[in-house]
């Protein structure tokens, strides 16, 4: 390769042969240096492989993997997948929808809304998750006995919307923040309300902005919905621990959700990627 | 509020602008659109604004002139209430508002205000376009959104002024993927989309490229040979002598003279003015 060093000293080669310069050794030190980073890669690559295999490999050939269990029940466990990823994905959806009311109440100039947004961010981001999902389905039906119709996924949902959402209010504050004041401006002098500024001039380029941060939320995500396991929501972790625990096998169904947990989270942050290069590309339109 | 009433005593309200005489192309007989009455704005401690009384006539071109920080843009962003002024009224098309800096405005007040917003659109230095728009949005926006204009018929009125811009070949680009003279001109076509009675503009060809400033100053000498009422904000003494009806010399917030441009800027009065002239001299 070389072609950075090519095209900065061959600038007098002919057209179609700048990947190359008239002097040998600066070819050589060019092709050299790449092939060290492509060595450095697959070393890093292979060193994944041999921990990867040494770690499972080594369970199996102790003898402390049984894999015929594994693949008696891996369609079971790996039939919570699907429900993983509805959870994460429905409770993301509505903690922007929350995350969008709270960032406005956080710079809301009325100090009762500002009062309400705060103290909701307060209070989930003082308590630990795991207490909010056990309160939402274990202690509030104690108030109302109505809760206790209502299905487990739902309160599952409800409470890890409620969290995120508090935490992704900040992350809405700040891309609302970040929009520049003359476009506050431009809305106004055509005559918007501050309502109408905050619908079609603001929002729409903060939501832009935090959208490579929904992303990193969302994997997050994909990880917590595991807490919603606890009460009894028949997802990825519950399937693989209920099958572990009931067999006495807890080292091969939890190595099986810790890989899949794995693997979707590797996947979504190549996607992110793509997504985030993409919506670069149309940013700069030229 | 004592110490505006102070200040209110210390500048009695002038009536009438000194300077203001209606422009070539003004209708016969017809009463000022702009009355800036005895305009006061402080920000923090700093008086930026002290007691100014402008007026402006139907279809005349005013340039403000003055050196950076003298108060000129803090005037034009006064009159559309970007700022809001400290003490004094604002008075555009007949819609005339009090200033009201501490005071939470009534519905009654913030209605009046979007009027006066709506009559005199603003053109900005860094041009202030939607990104997330295309060119035609960004144009039909105010029309359609705030107007609640059919969308057909708001597309017809933005392509008319696009059109004027030279710019109908740009409506479905998007503001990044233009020049920044095409950026300005298309921010004059959402301003005419609005159909104003008056244009203000903030320093229009500040943020250019020297080479793409004529194309912003020819579009807006058209528009006011047109006869469009126009108050501009600019140090481009060129086009002030070419297109303005008067020329107003301000400097520490004070209007200290007005006329037409063959007096303000060949043969000024006051000695501040002549300094100020000077020195652009020098630069060239």
């Amino acid at each position: 390769m070389g072609i950075g060093r090519g095209e900065q000293i061959g600038t007098a080669v002919a057209p179609g042969r700048v990947h190359q310069t008239m002097d040998p050794i600066v070819d050589q030190i060019a092709r050299q240096r790449s092939r060290k980073q492509v060595r450095f890669r697959l070393t890093v690559f292979g060193t994944w492989i041999v921990l990867i295999g040494v770690l499972i490999g080594g369970l199996w050939l102790g003898g402390k993997i049984n894999l015929d269990f594994l693949r008696q029940w891996q369609a079971y466990i790996l039939g919570g997948v699907p429900l993983t990823l509805v959870i994460s994905a429905s409770s993301i959806f509505f903690a922007c929808i929350l995350a969008i009311f709270g960032a406005l109440g956080r710079l809301s100039s009325n100090a009762v809304v500002y009062g309400v947004a705060s103290f909701y961010v307060s209070l989930v981001r003082g308590t630990p998750l795991i207490v909010q999902i056990l309160f939402i389905y274990l202690a509030l039906p104690q108030i109302w006995q109505g809760f206790a119709g209502i299905p487990a996924i739902t309160l599952g949902i409800f409470a890890l919307s409620f969290n995120y959402g508090a935490y992704m209010t900040e992350i809405f504050r700040a891309g609302i923040q970040a929009i520049p004041r003359g476009q506050i401006d431009a809305a106004h002098a055509i005559g918007m309300t501050d309502r109408l500024t905050m619908r079609r001039v603001v929002l729409p380029q903060a939501i832009r902005i935090v959208t490579p941060a929904i992303g990193n939320e969302f994997i997050a995500m994909v990880k917590d919905s595991a807490l919603v396991s606890i009460i009894s929501v028949q997802e990825l972790l519950w399937r693989a621990q209920t099958v572990g625990a009931s067999k006495f096998r807890t080292l091969e169904t939890l190595l099986l959700a810790a890989l899949v947990y794995w693997v979707l989270t590797i996947a979504f942050s190549l996607l992110q990627d793509r997504l985030e290069k993409r919506m670069a590309e149309s940013d700069r339109r030229i | 509020m004592s110490s505006v009433d102070a200040l209110r005593a210390a500048y009695p309200e002038p009536v009438r602008d000194p300077f203001a005489a209606p422009g070539k192309l003004t209708p016969p007989g017809a009463e000022a659109i702009v009355r800036l009455t005895s305009l006061e704005k402080y920000f923090g401690s700093n008086h930026v604004l002290r007691g100014v009384t402008l007026e402006v006539y139907p279809r005349e071109t005013i340039c403000l002139i003055g050196r950076s920080g003298s108060g000129k843009s803090t005037l034009l962003k006064c009159t559309n209430f970007l700022e809001e002024p400290t003490a004094g009224s604002v008075e555009v098309a007949n819609i005339r508002v009090p200033a009201a800096p501490l005071a939470t405005r009534t519905r009654k007040h913030r209605e009046e205000i979007r009027h006066i917003r709506l009559q005199a659109q603003m053109v900005f230095q860094e041009f202030n376009l939607f990104p997330h728009m295309t060119v035609l949005e960004n144009v039909i926006e105010g029309p359609v959104r705030v107007k609640r204009m059919a969308q057909d018929r708001a597309v017809g009125i933005a392509e008319k002024f696009l059109d004027k811009v030279g710019l109908i070949d740009k409506r479905d680009e998007y503001p990044a993927r233009l020049s920044g003279g095409q950026k300005q001109r298309v921010a004059i076509a959402r301003a005419l989309a609005m159909e104003p009675k008056v244009l203000l503009f903030d320093e229009p060809t500040s943020a250019l490229d020297p080479t793409l400033v004529g194309e912003v100053l020819h579009v807006m000498a058209e528009l006011a040979h047109e006869g469009s009422t126009m108050m501009v904000v600019t140090h481009e003494m060129a086009f002030a002598r070419e297109a303005a009806d008067r020329v107003y010399f301000i400097e520490d917030g004070v209007l200290i003279e007005g006329g037409p441009p063959e007096e303000v800027l060949d043969a000024p009065r006051d000695e501040r003015t002549q300094r100020f002239l000077a020195r652009l001299q020098q630069k060239v």
